[in-house]
């Protein structure tokens, strides 16, 4: 039995310790808005938060999770209200959306170590998340739009 | 008085005179010894050098600011970046796709707890470097992350993360000597006598 909090919420796993984290979370807890894409880490798509750290849980064995913070894209905001968020549905980003809870939760930690990211920033940030749909340009706006609106929501 | 100090003076200057001298073929000797010393360590520190020059030691000790990847020494895909602490930066840490352990397959990704590249401040570069640059650097604690000789072999023998080179998992090619050899070829004492001798190599 592995224990994992997953999105505030703990949760006692009987599973393989093996078992790749990305099924513990789709298939055993049944949160599906983090997607398999690659199996190789070499996609974003199954970003998730360690820790607050960005991992690819596709590659990451459930044994790593064990006693650990998880955050899925369900857990990035109480209400679908983080910056981010608004402003992806602002700009419609998504076009099949298929990377996009992955997308979400690499640009997530990029704001918070850096409330207010270059260009640059935005590309050696997120250059790992790959879009088949190539939404890059407005990935790339809607960030400064969400650092703008985490700015304009701490002045309120 | 007078008599008695310059005959101290001539004295002193004789015996300069003598002892410079006598010490020429002392001086001989050590130099005989030190080529000797020399021609076996240059030897045994190109067998290192090709050690590290190998993909999987230069790969994390790139000239630039982006780890390289593969036995052909391509900058790692994703546009990775070194990162102040040498382990990326934001939501690209190494840590964030390596795991302690290699995952198995081929071009899945290699791992350790440690997985990452030189500091910033202590970038340690290998790519590019002739064996008497990455010599000098490997002896000087103010390019070689302050270590002494001895804690230099301690961190060939025993650090976890190179001794990843010797079992990096599918598809990727160990070092062209195994770690012991590698080892055995780095007595400090080689090291020195390289660099005494930089037109030997």
């Amino acid at each position: 039995m592995i224990t994992v909090t997953v999105n505030g919420q703990r949760h006692d796993i009987d599973a393989d310790p093996n078992m790749p984290l990305l099924w513990a979370i789709r298939d055993v807890l049944g949160l599906t808005g983090t997607k398999y894409g690659c199996g190789a880490a070499q996609c974003g798509a199954c970003t998730v938060h360690l820790n607050g750290e960005s991992i690819r849980s596709c590659c990451t064995k459930l044994s790593r999770a064990a006693g650990q913070q998880i955050v899925t894209i369900e857990g990035l905001s109480a209400n679908n209200n983080h910056p981010l968020q608004l402003a992806w549905n602002e700009m419609n980003v998504p076009q099949c959306g298929y990377c996009q809870s992955g997308q979400l939760m690499s640009a997530a930690v990029l704001l918070r170590e850096n409330p207010n990211p270059t260009d640059q920033d935005i590309d050696d940030a997120m250059s790992g998340n790959i879009c088949r749909c190539g939404t890059y340009q407005r990935i790339r706006a809607a960030i400064h739009r969400a650092a703008e609106l985490a700015k304009e929501g701490a002045k309120s | 008085m007078k008599k008695l100090i310059f005959l101290s003076i001539i004295l002193v200057v004789t015996s300069i005179v003598v002892l410079s001298f006598k010490t020429e073929p002392v001086k001989k000797k050590n130099n005989a010894t030190a080529v000797k010393d020399s021609i076996g360590s240059v030897k045994a520190f190109m067998s290192v050098y090709k050690v590290l020059m190998s993909p999987r030691c230069m790969n994390c000790h790139p000239a630039g600011d982006q780890p390289l990847q593969g036995d052909d020494n391509h900058i790692h895909t994703m546009n990775v970046k070194r990162g102040v602490d040498g382990h990326g930066v934001y939501s690209m840490r190494c840590s964030n796709c390596h795991q302690a352990e290699n995952d198995p397959g081929v071009h899945l990704p290699p791992g350790n707890p440690n997985w990452g590249l030189p500091p910033a401040k202590m970038r340690m570069v290998f790519q590019g470097r002739t064996p008497r640059e990455l010599a000098i650097q490997l002896l000087d604690p103010k390019q070689n992350g302050g270590r002494t000789k001895a804690q230099l072999i301690d961190h060939m023998a025993n650090d976890g993360l190179v001794g990843w080179a010797w079992n990096p998992g599918e598809g990727r090619t160990p070092p062209p000597m195994t770690r012991f050899l590698s080892l055995i070829s780095l007595p400090p004492g080689s090291f020195i006598t390289h660099l005494q001798r930089p037109r030997s190599r």
